[in-house]
């Protein structure tokens, strides 16, 4: 192996929540799992009453539960109680406004504490709770709000004016904007403040009595084909959530975890809301986009003694070298773990010498839920290697033919990841796509779409998609979302859109475009498409780069071959062409 | 204005279109952050950043991000250097 394990200490395995993964593994039960959480009475289980509520009966209400630095650069904190009352005002708001069981509240907000009051007040009052990324452009936003049939939307009124109230005719289901800084309120119309609704609501509230399976949280992912999937989750998956914050993130009480997921995203949800706070840590919540240099004085002033994040972001510190970090105090950093894209050796490396410690990276999916491979505390890391399975979660590497399903046994052959279902968090369907649920599953397994390895002793190393999704800084993007956004310039005739491999960001997105006749194919055509395609679907799922061609490949039923498009790219093998029925031109 | 002003915000004015075409540079305001102008990510920031350096030759270390963060920041900062 080219790359040297990272040996643990015993110091250090002692000291973790889980010190012996074989022994954890082996005794692990969900049921027991679900018993370290209190539950309601009848066997109901919510997720906001384990995250806040239960901690405040059982004396916790005076610590800390988030600390937010926000972007102009004051501070504020909220303890246990404070989220309890806010949670519950916000719950009662939705009953105010007449909110059903089971309809669903939309966020579009950046990183600030309204977004877990609203996640959490939802769960409380029954409510499907759906985050969505507040960079996306209108269009992807209304695709998401139309499938989740968006009752109630959270934002800011400047997200509001830009991406919403253009098209607010056209989502017929959304009765209700809430704006968190709402200064015109009541001048346009369906649009209210939110902080004088909660001023005047209840600090008291009953939490609904939710069933395990009843659907709390709704998140959107892409498809190579066809529109976003809406991933349904239940109030049970709190119990995956709580247990692989413990398990993977080695979180306890009084820590100050940083999660630097964005909440549109699930990371966001799971992790940078749920887990920690079902762990009873505090979360830091930073509302700023990323700078290194605020980023290092964070880690140190604010004593994060657990931090998760993302192969971008610990790229972009690396480009500041390993000089960058001297001075810096990092004692009180436990523990780093990274999600998003697999993470290469040499980030783990790098991180190992300026930081003193390795990045854990971790492995799991919007549709999991929950963190299912990781390189846990207390187990030697092969850099490079996303891990072994959380205790309670059977993976294997697979070979699918039509209906039959081969595991593969051997070590370090490639094949398909995938993982036997019955996890607490495992995604409940797609909202109103029951058929495209169930080609994720064959002979009692799960498909993740991923190709990965496993080595002898038990580590899985990713390999790469199975399919033409593109995953740029953490994000799975669909490329038909992308090459519809350019379909719809009236210049365009064809479109299609792959990643390509960027050192800093994973996958960067390319566009080839064929134009109609009569268009130029020139620079300023090219910037006006670059500027329709950020117009409609925002800056992260728009494409870096877009170059005209005559003709795209295609198969005979008309399907775009992205996957040749990508090889003759790289310069790699052009593979099976027997379907292809018209080449690039 | 004097004539490395113009040269430095032509410059600046190119770039940022050529990342951000659909805004229109002259609406935005200068004292702003660049990011939030235009809408850009932390990674055309940091193309914004090497665009400067192959465009104008000053390199801009880490540190120094913030000071040309905004485009009224940039231009007192790149007539300095």
């Amino acid at each position: 192996m080219a790359h040297e394990p990272i040996i643990k200490r015993a110091e250090d395995k002692a000291r973790a929540n889980m010190p012996d993964y074989a022994r954890a593994s082996a005794s692990f039960s969900w049921s027991a799992a679900r018993a370290g959480l209190d539950g309601l009475a009848d066997g109901c289980l919510n997720i906001a009453y384990e995250a806040v509520d239960r901690h405040v009966m059982h004396g916790h209400g005076g610590e800390r539960a988030i600390r937010w630095l926000a972007a102009d650069g004051h501070t504020s904190d909220f303890s246990y109680e404070d989220l309890r009352r806010q949670t519950n005002k916000f719950a009662n708001v939705l009953r105010r406004l007449g909110l059903a069981r089971g309809e669903s509240v939309f966020s579009l907000l950046g990183r600030t504490p309204y977004l877990h009051i609203a996640a959490l007040g939802s769960l409380k009052a029954g409510a499907l709770f759906c985050p969505v990324y507040s960079v996306f452009g209108p269009e992807p936003l209304r695709a998401r709000m139309e499938i989740g049939a968006a009752r109630v939307l959270v934002t800011t009124e400047a997200l509001y004016r830009k991406k919403v109230a253009p098209q607010r005719a056209e989502l017929r289901d959304l009765q209700h904007v809430l704006l968190i800084d709402g200064s015109s309120s009541g001048i346009v119309e369906g649009v209210q403040d939110l902080r004088a609704l909660m001023e005047a609501a209840d600090e008291e509230a009953e939490i609904v009595a939710t069933k395990p399976d009843d659907i709390a949280l709704l998140h959107f992912t892409s498809g190579t084909t066809g529109k976003p999937k809406g991933v349904m989750h239940a109030h049970e998956a709190v119990v995956a959530h709580h247990i692989t914050g413990f398990y993977a993130l080695d979180l306890r009480a009084g820590d100050v975890f940083w999660c630097t997921a964005d909440p549109g995203w699930v990371t966001g949800m799971s992790y940078g809301v749920i887990a920690p706070l079902t762990n009873r840590a505090c979360i830091l919540l930073d509302e700023a986009d990323f700078d290194a240099d605020r980023w290092r004085r964070i880690l140190q002033n604010e004593k994060v003694s657990v931090w998760y994040t993302a192969p971008t972001a610990i790229r972009m510190l690396m480009r500041g070298g390993e000089d960058a970090f001297k001075g810096c105090d990092l004692s009180a950093l436990r523990f780093i773990a990274s999600v998003g894209e697999p993470l290469h050796a040499e980030a783990v490396e790098w991180s190992a010498r300026a930081l003193g410690k390795p990045i854990h990276d971790n492995w799991w999916q919007t549709e999991t839920g929950g963190i299912m491979i990781a390189n846990f505390a207390a187990m030697d890391v092969r850099p490079g290697s996303m891990g072994k399975p959380i205790p309670g979660v059977e993976a294997a590497i697979v070979e699918r033919a039509d209906e039959t399903v081969r595991v593969i046994e051997a070590p370090m052959q490639i094949g398909e990841l995938a993982l036997r279902p019955g996890w607490p968090s495992m995604m409940r369907g797609y909202l109103h796509e029951e058929a495209r649920y169930q080609k994720c599953f064959a002979g009692g397994w799960y498909f993740s779409g991923d190709l990965a390895m496993r080595d002898g002793d038990g580590y899985y190393w990713f390999v790469g998609r199975a399919d033409d999704l593109i995953k740029s800084a953490g994000h799975l993007i669909g490329p038909f979302e992308v090459e519809s956004a350019l379909m719809s310039h009236p210049a365009v005739a064809e479109a299609a859109v792959i990643g390509l491999p960027d050192p800093v960001i994973g996958e960067s997105i390319k566009a080839y475009v064929v134009l109609k006749q009569g268009h130029q194919q020139d620079d300023a055509m090219l910037r006006e498409l670059l500027g329709h395609a950020r117009k409609r679907l925002g800056p992260a799922i728009a494409p870096k780069a877009i170059v005209f061609r005559q003709n795209l490949p295609k198969t005979r039923s008309g399907k775009m071959m992205r996957r040749l498009l990508k090889a003759r790219e790289l310069g790699l093998p052009e593979g099976d062409l027997s379907t292809l029925e018209s080449d690039e031109r | 204005m004097t004539e490395t002003e113009t040269e430095i915000l032509a410059v600046l004015r190119d770039e940022l279109q050529r990342l951000a075409p659909e805004i229109d540079f002259d609406t935005v305001d200068r004292t702003r952050p660049i990011q939030q102008e235009f809408d850009i990510d932390s990674m055309d920031f940091l193309n914004y950043v090497t665009a400067i350096h192959e465009r104008l030759g000053v390199n801009v270390p880490e540190p120094d991000y913030g000071k040309v963060a905004t485009i009224s920041g940039a231009l007192a900062y790149l007539k300095s250097r």
